[in-house]
């Protein structure tokens, strides 16, 4: 954008170029290693040195907007008790985080949370087998990868229905159990003893595909002379598992783990999907947007938002520490 | 164990397997696919049973079992209905609206910026790949709460436009994606360009656009899907219109009775993600890997 505008902008124009425009220049022709690019007259090193920003800007502007700003306004929003309408915010200090932290209604979502991370414990290890057995040999092995992992794909709704249809009164499961001989199955989604385990299960059902998937590609990535070698020491499957696999693989199933907590405080679509958060199936997030959005209670949303968002930074600040090692090496 | 002793059985392991071993190794093999059989069951028994559902008429759903395939497979009435009554064929059409629109926004905006990020030095730039990494951390159900008012400030709640905007925003997988791939274009292509007289617009929308197109298959592949299946957004800023999640999810109200017709409702939501995964199953496989190890 710059050369074509110059005009004078010749090769040879070097005459009316300033000193330290030189002296840059000089520096990037013994970098670039004879570069000859079109000179640039004094006035265009601004613009040069904006270029790299305008093609930043739309993707800048829209981060900014859509999630920098808001984030801001979360923390001005949570020391305030506005209720998303009224023109005036008045400041009440700690007072909505007090709440988020004592008020047994707001408070007691976090153990429904419990339920999740468990289930994220039984998912990789789902996982973990599946992906195992199936990086070696095996008949059928696309075909049995495809099936274990497109309900990851599958649109959250779509899924919400399949599971409501499973476990209705007289639905699928509980004919299945009669089989067995369980007459009496419980209201796997009305008593809230068992809601939890159900959408718990749900949300296993939905998510084992993407860490089967994941733990695949990483065993995968083990060198099979590796395997060759072992085998020809006689070594069994279950000792290449605990020698090559699984050091292998540690640290994504480290960091599966640690993603597990904040993935389980964040849990949202099942449960508001299947039972709106009826009978005490409520998750952290569903109470937010109810707090927000039903309660118009913005102010303490705010603060159960900004809570939580501390909490998944801290436990990335914890993956950190726990995995130092773990670059993000991106420029 | 020495060498020696290991090395011996070796061979002989290969050719003969002693009866025992081969016992063992058989009713491993058999545990192994009888395991892979039941996983694959499990997943595929709620499926099947909503997708015999869905065939059924209103008089037969209520006779059978959920496990009895239905009489007529070629019954279509309940997916008609969940076409027409349902808003099915609105919330598609929508749906395309908003996924083509943010696609080519995501693209374009995404590939500049990972144009500007490889390319240039410049001051900041870590301070950018910051901001669009700690993002990805930043939960983004709860921070509706904070977004919905700024959406509504700005007139753009209730419009398909405040959804584009939204889910425009560039992710740090894509332009991670991006970046990785522009580093194995080579520099020398640019200077041959600026040699021709090329400004840096020409050089990225004439060579370097055209030289990403796999990595920007990979991002329209895994980015659609997310769009496709995308809930809470279009439930709080389209209330009065359908995308395809939302359509299906006021199923609920209208149909709460009719399972027939939910399921028919859920098929036809979950079929093109079917398709698509058939035919593009290489490419979300490699998404997903190159998301995952960011």
């Amino acid at each position: 954008m710059t050369i074509t505008a110059s005009g004078s902008a010749s090769a040879d124009s070097t005459a009316v170029v300033s000193a330290p425009v030189r002296a840059g220049r000089l520096r990037g022709l013994i970098r670039g290693a004879g570069r000859r690019g079109p000179r640039r007259p004094a006035g265009h090193t601004i613009l040069r040195r904006l270029t790299p920003w305008l093609f930043v800007a739309g993707a800048l502007a829209l981060l900014l907007l859509f999630t920098y700003w808001p984030a801001l306004n979360l923390f001005y929003y949570s020391v305030t008790d506005w209720d998303g309408i009224d023109l005036t915010k008045n400041f009440v200090g700690l007072d909505n985080y007090v709440r988020v932290f004592t008020d047994p209604r707001v408070f007691s979502v976090f153990f429904v949370s419990l339920y999740y991370f468990i289930g994220s414990f039984v998912q990789m290890a789902i996982a973990l087998y599946f992906a195992t057995i199936l990086s070696f040999s095996t008949r059928f092995q696309n075909l049995f990868r495809g099936i274990l992992f497109f309900p990851y794909l599958i649109n959250g709704v779509a899924i919400g229905f399949v599971f409501l249809y499973l476990f209705q009164p007289g639905g699928t499961l509980d004919t299945m159990l009669a089989w067995f001989g369980v007459t009496d199955p419980p209201q796997w989604l009305g008593n809230p003893d068992i809601v939890n385990w159900s959408l718990a299960g749900t949300s296993v059902w939905r998510y084992t595909g993407l860490n089967f998937v994941l733990f695949l590609g990483a065993i995968q990535s083990i060198p099979r002379e590796l395997y060759e070698a072992a085998e020809l020491d006689g070594a069994s499957k279950w000792q290449q598992f605990w020698a090559l696999i699984f050091p292998g693989i540690r640290r994504i199933i480290g960091l599966s783990f640690i993603l597990a907590i904040s993935g389980a405080l964040s849990v949202f679509e099942i449960p508001f999907i299947m039972t709106g958060g009826a009978n005490g199936s409520a998750t952290f997030v569903i109470q937010t947007i109810q707090t927000a959005f039903s309660f118009r209670q913005v102010g303490l949303a705010s603060a159960m938002a900004v809570v939580l968002l501390a909490i998944v930074l801290i436990v990335t600040w914890l993956q950190r520490i726990v995995f130092p090692d773990e670059k993000v090496d991106l420029v | 164990m020495t060498t020696e002793t290991v090395r011996t059985p070796g061979p002989r392991h290969r050719s003969g397997l002693t009866p025992l071993n081969r016992v063992r190794s058989m009713s491993a093999t058999s545990a192994k696919y009888l395991s892979l059989i039941l996983g694959a069951l499990f997943t595929l028994l709620p499926l099947s049973v909503v997708l015999f559902a869905s065939f059924k008429t209103k008089q037969e759903y209520g006779t059978t079992g959920p496990l009895t395939p239905p009489s007529n497979w070629l019954n279509f009435d309940n997916f008609a209905t969940a076409f027409t009554s349902g808003k099915m064929l609105e919330g598609f059409i929508n749906t395309t609206i908003v996924l083509v629109l943010s696609l080519i926004g995501t693209i374009i905006l995404g590939t500049m910026a990972a144009y500007a990020i490889d390319r240039f030095p410049f001051r900041g730039k870590k301070l950018v790949m910051g901001l669009f990494l700690i993002a990805t951390l930043i939960p983004s159900v709860t921070s509706q709460v904070a977004t919905f008012q700024l959406v509504n400030a700005i007139g753009l709640y209730d419009t398909k436009t405040a959804l584009v905007l939204l889910f425009m925003g560039t992710d740090i997988i894509a332009i991670y994606l991006f970046i990785q791939f522009m580093q194995s274009i080579p520099i020398s292509l640019d200077e041959a360009a600026m040699i021709d007289g090329a400004n840096r617009w020409t050089i990225y929308w004439r060579v370097i656009l055209p030289l990403l197109k796999p990595a920007i298959a990979t991002v329209v592949i895994i980015k659609g899907i997310a769009i496709y299946n995308e809930f809470y957004a279009p439930f709080l800023y389209l209330p009065s219109e359908g995308l395809i999640s939302t359509s299906l999810f006021r199923f609920k109200g209208p149909f709460g009775a009719q399972w027939e017709v939910i399921a028919a409702g859920t098929i036809l939501v979950i079929v093109p993600t079917l398709v698509a995964f058939l035919l593009l199953q290489r490419w979300i496989y490699r998404g997903l890997m190159a998301g995952a190890v960011k």
